[in-house]
């Protein structure tokens, strides 16, 4: 009697509570399972720091490679006057990109040649502290950012930067950019603007820009606080030496000698 | 009333200044209505409802650029679980194409100039 007193019997009851079960179960990951991915796993790391191999790199003295790949991504104007450049990644001499590493009998061919720089990515970054607006900070990964909303174009970043990584849009960069990315945006009038470690490539996956351009591997990008990384592991058996040390800032980007 | 003829024509003229935007736009023949906005083809809902974005589209817009910018959140969860990619350019004009329907049309009607399009890049084929 009492089977029949609920409609179902023993064995049809277990039945439904089952798969009552696993639907509840799965039900969280319905909505996620209805999406499309948004796009693919975000590089992340602890510490990112970039190497620069010197040698490498000088390999050929008038290759542009990474700097054209970074210009072109992010958009950056050139507006033909080395007054108004807007520099994210350029070469300068050596004995100005490294002074404290200039002696007077050292091999011709390094003091003849252009080293590649761009933003340190500091561990300890001058720029970002004396920033009115808090339009740039250092991320916990390293990357020192820019909030280009917020720069008010007061360049006090500019001066407190040892390395010449920033540079200030005199004029409206628009009319100066060969062809634009509609990816990324491109500054405006008045405000400040840096190498961002290709941050919003990062967050699809892709290594920087420049990284990916280097034909001879003269630039490498990882994360300085994973043992096992490749940059650990060379700066591991090969010297690097960094820009301005005795300033503090902690730069994080190595130049391989 | 002392001086009704000085005040009441003196009122008049007040009324007619103040009223003066509607009869000059009645006069040239501009239509006063709202606008309505072209609603994107290939979907059938926005990321939220349509009051609330009607309401509290800058507002997101707004806070999704922080979070992109300076918390590394890149991702919407709407309030019914989808998921969506925080961009004004590849998100929101990703539906809503047209930016002189979707955007421009309603905020010259409110005169209205929101600055991102002097750095955001409108997605090609479309000014």
């Amino acid at each position: 009697m009492t089977r029949k007193l609920v409609g179902v019997n023993r064995r049809g009851f277990f039945k439904i509570a089952g798969v009552t079960a696993l639907g509840l179960a799965g039900r969280p990951a319905l909505p996620l399972l209805a999406q499309e991915p948004i796009w693919a796993e975000p590089l992340t790391a602890k510490r990112w720091a970039m190497l620069v191999d010197i040698k490498a790199c000088m390999h050929k003295g008038g290759c542009r490679d990474c700097v054209a790949a970074c210009h072109r991504v992010h958009n950056v104007p050139d507006f033909g006057n080395p007054k108004d450049d807007v520099k994210w990644i350029w070469k300068e001499h050596y004995g100005e990109a490294l002074p404290d590493q200039k002696y007077e009998y050292m091999p011709g061919e390094l003091e003849q040649r252009d080293v590649l720089v761009f933003c340190n990515h500091c561990d300890n970054p001058p720029c970002t502290r004396v920033c009115p607006t808090q339009a740039t900070w250092k991320r916990e990964d390293g990357v020192v950012m820019m909030d280009w909303h917020r720069c008010i174009g007061c360049r006090y970043c500019i001066a407190a930067c040892p390395y010449g990584s920033r540079s200030f849009n005199w004029r409206d960069p628009r009319p100066h950019i060969g062809e634009i990315t509609p990816e990324f945006p491109t500054r405006t009038r008045g405000v400040v603007e840096k190498c961002n470690f290709c941050e919003e490539r990062l967050a699809k996956g892709l290594p920087p820009a420049c990284v990916e351009a280097c034909r001879d591997r003269g630039l490498l990008f990882g994360d300085l606080e994973d043992p096992n990384s490749e940059v650990r592991r060379i700066l591991r058996v090969r010297h690097a030496i960094r820009r301005k040390p005795a300033l503090g800032t902690q730069p994080q980007v190595y130049y391989l000698v | 009333m002392y001086d009704a003829g000085k005040i009441i024509p003196g009122l008049l003229i007040f009324l007619g200044l103040v009223t003066f935007p509607i009869w000059y736009g009645l006069a040239k023949g501009q239509d006063a209505r709202p606008p309505t906005i072209e609603k994107p083809k290939n979907a059938d809902r926005c990321i939220e409802d349509t009051d609330f974005m009607r309401k509290e589209h800058m507002q997101v817009i707004m806070d999704w650029r922080d979070e992109v910018v300076r918390e590394m959140k890149r991702v919407y969860v709407a309030s019914d679980g989808r998921r969506f990619n925080k961009s004004l350019t590849s998100g929101c004009l990703g539906c809503h194409a047209d930016k002189s329907a979707s955007c421009d049309r309603c905020h010259d009607y409110l005169s209205v100039r929101p600055y991102c399009w002097e750095c955001h890049v409108v997605p090609e084929g479309d000014q």
